[in-house]
């Protein structure tokens, strides 16, 4: 490769760089078609039913497939379709926003405890460190059924489960941070912005976290899967998402009654959906990893 | 004679590390006159960038710690001067270009962004007006393209352009100082001669005062005005590069010089001071320099001697010019 050709082309920003080695990525191109899909079916799909999710119907209960309802209906005579897409809208939001709380409260710790280090590195680390050692699912679970017990109302629930998931998730990001941040701040050009009169706070934003982020972006939308599974796992244990409002881990739940066993379309879609979803995440994640950093291909966790 | 722009008044600076006190900058005291070049030599962990960043109050502190001493800017001492002075100071008067231009820039951010960032902040420049004098800075450090350049990424740079492109970043504000640290100790010999060159020049355009921080006494000849030579924290000699060269008087100056290859005369062993510098942890009441000094006597084994002048302006720290003290 010769200088020319590299300038006849014009100068590409990193991020430029980073996209086109995630748009020759395969399975990452294909997760991200997938997950698109399965986005604009959880959002955009309930739009195009002609059912409501908590409408019940006894008489029309547990009705295979048919052309009125494309996926049956289930042991309540609900439309199973118009469930699965309103209770991957619950589970997607549960993912995003939970990945959301996990990015702030990581970033934050991490950051403030890379940059300040010294005592308040200490502090900020034995309290994440603390935080990493509960163990989630008992946790999470106690935590759910003290909910169900303060008779919190199903429809808030989720808020709850978010706020849950989120909480107890951030530790891993924040010594992710935390890492990175401290190798950031021994660098020359740390020094070097000292030593041109930025202010501390333009440092830390304009200067340190625009290093940080492709780190806490391959993190976040690995994390969005992880959380999607821990909703579907805290929802079929019933101590999720409660019904009548659906999310996918409730709707595979069904199953608890054997009987059911024999109608698979109410409990095998939510569940080929989750893991097409989670997959799917799963290669976006990776294929942003490995586009963004190829030196941290694969690494870790 | 010019006035001193700097003036380091017996300068302590230490860090605290686990194994010690670490007394990097030990009693330095020198000055510097405005719009000369003044070269401050050592070997490696003598304390010369110490010395340098704690001008620019750059000191980490912790571990490091400015003990005592002061620093006199202008008359001004900068120890005591606040944050915020410090910080309109830096990058506007006194400016600084660092060893590695490969991790001095930001990764992330276009290098006339970069340029640009401190022109905003100093000389409160629109967006454009800051654009358009980073590049005609970039053209200015002789990098042809300017405008392209602008637009560049640190990565997509050479070594030698990115010390151009600090050098810019350093200049930008029309300083009146220039601190250099090793500014091309990570540079190979040509590029070297262009920065050195660059560096000159434009202290002669905008009447600048430089510190030049290196170890490489080639450097030393070309560009300095007056030489302080540093030995565990220390200004072991100082005085113009004419004395320090013709007639160096301390044994530790004498063995530099003599270290420094010269052409034409083949040697079959290239000189070299014997041992290693010192531990700055545990330092001992005696001339630094006596165990490795081979004019070293008994008299050198107690106390760390005083300056004393041998010459106009020509001052050094050894027994053997204290007079009647060294005479055992």
């Amino acid at each position: 490769m010769n200088g020319m050709t590299k300038y006849d082309k014009g100068i590409q920003t990193p991020w430029q760089l980073a996209m086109r080695r995630f748009r020759r990525n395969r399975p990452a191109m294909l997760g991200l078609i997938v997950l698109g899909l399965v986005m604009a079916f959880c959002f955009l799909g309930p739009m195009l039913s002609p059912y409501e999710i908590l409408q019940t119907n006894i008489r029309n209960a547990k009705k295979p497939p048919s052309t009125e309802h494309w996926l049956g209906t289930d042991v309540a005579g609900r439309d199973v379709l118009l469930r699965l897409m309103e209770g991957g809208k619950i589970s997607l939001m549960v993912g995003i926003f939970t990945t959301l709380i996990q990015v702030i409260m990581g970033t934050l710790i991490g950051g403030v405890s890379g940059y300040y280090g010294g005592r308040i590195d200490g502090l900020l680390m034995r309290f994440t460190d603390i935080c990493m050692s509960l163990p989630f699912m008992p946790i999470a679970l106690i935590l759910a059924s003290v909910m169900s017990d303060m008779g919190i109302k199903p429809q808030h629930r989720i808020y709850y489960l978010m706020v849950i998931i989120g909480m107890l998730s951030w530790p891993q990001l924040a010594r992710l941070i935390r890492g990175q941040v401290l190798t950031l701040r021994e660098r020359e050009f740390m020094l070097a912005a000292e030593a041109l009169g930025i202010s501390d706070s333009r440092r830390i934003l304009r200067h340190l976290l625009p290093n940080v982020i492709p780190l806490v972006m391959v993190d976040a939308t690995l994390s969005i899967g992880g959380s999607i599974l821990s909703e579907s796992a805290m929802s079929f244990l019933g101590l999720g998402v409660a019904p009548p409002y659906p999310s996918w881990g409730n709707m595979v739940d069904v199953i608890s009654d054997l009987s059911n066993l024999r109608r698979p379309w109410i409990w095998v879609p939510p569940g080929v959906m989750i893991v097409l979803t989670v997959m799917a995440v799963y290669a976006v994640g990776n294929g942003l990893r490995d586009a963004l950093d190829p030196k941290m291909m694969r690494q870790g966790s | 004679m010019a006035e001193a722009l700097v003036e380091y008044k017996n300068l302590h600076t230490y860090f605290e590390t686990d194994r010690g006190v670490v007394k990097a900058v030990n009693g330095v005291s020198f000055r510097v006159r405005e719009r000369e070049t003044v070269c401050v030599v050592g070997e490696s962990g003598c304390g010369k960038s110490v010395t340098a960043l704690s001008l620019m109050r750059l000191i980490q502190s912790p571990p490091g710690k400015i003990v005592r001493g002061e620093i006199l800017y202008k008359g001004k001492n900068l120890l005591h001067e606040d944050e915020d002075s410090i910080r309109a100071m830096s990058g506007n008067e006194i400016s600084m270009i660092f060893q590695e231009p490969m991790t001095s820039l930001n990764p992330v951010f276009r290098v006339g962004d970069q340029i640009a960032e401190t022109l905003i902040l100093h000389n409160r420049l629109s967006k454009r007006e800051a654009h358009a004098r980073a590049v005609e800075l970039i053209r200015l450090v002789d990098i042809p393209r300017a405008e392209e350049i602008y637009k560049a990424y640190p990565h997509q740079l050479s070594g030698g352009m990115r010390q151009r492109i600090m050098t810019a970043m350093a200049l930008s504000c029309s300083p009146r100082l220039l601190i250099a640290d090793e500014p091309t100790t990570a540079l190979d010999v040509t590029i070297q001669a262009q920065i050195l060159e660059l560096i000159r020049q434009m202290k002669r355009r905008l009447g600048m005062t430089v510190m030049l921080i290196t170890h490489d006494l080639g450097v030393v000849a070309e560009m300095a005005d007056y030489v302080v030579v540093l030995y565990g924290g220390r200004v072991m000699e100082e005085g113009p590069v004419h004395a320090i060269f013709k007639h160096p008087r301390h044994p530790y100056t004498v063995g530099l010089l003599r270290s420094k290859p010269v052409m034409g005369r083949r040697q079959d062993k290239l000189y070299a001071i014997p041992g290693q510098v010192p531990s700055l942890i545990d330092l001992p009441d005696s001339c630094y320099f006596s165990f490795r000094c081979d004019k070293c006597m008994n008299s050198c084994r107690s106390g760390f001697p005083p300056l004393v002048e041998v010459g106009r302006e020509h001052r050094v720290a050894c027994r053997l010019y204290t007079g009647g003290g060294g005479a055992s």
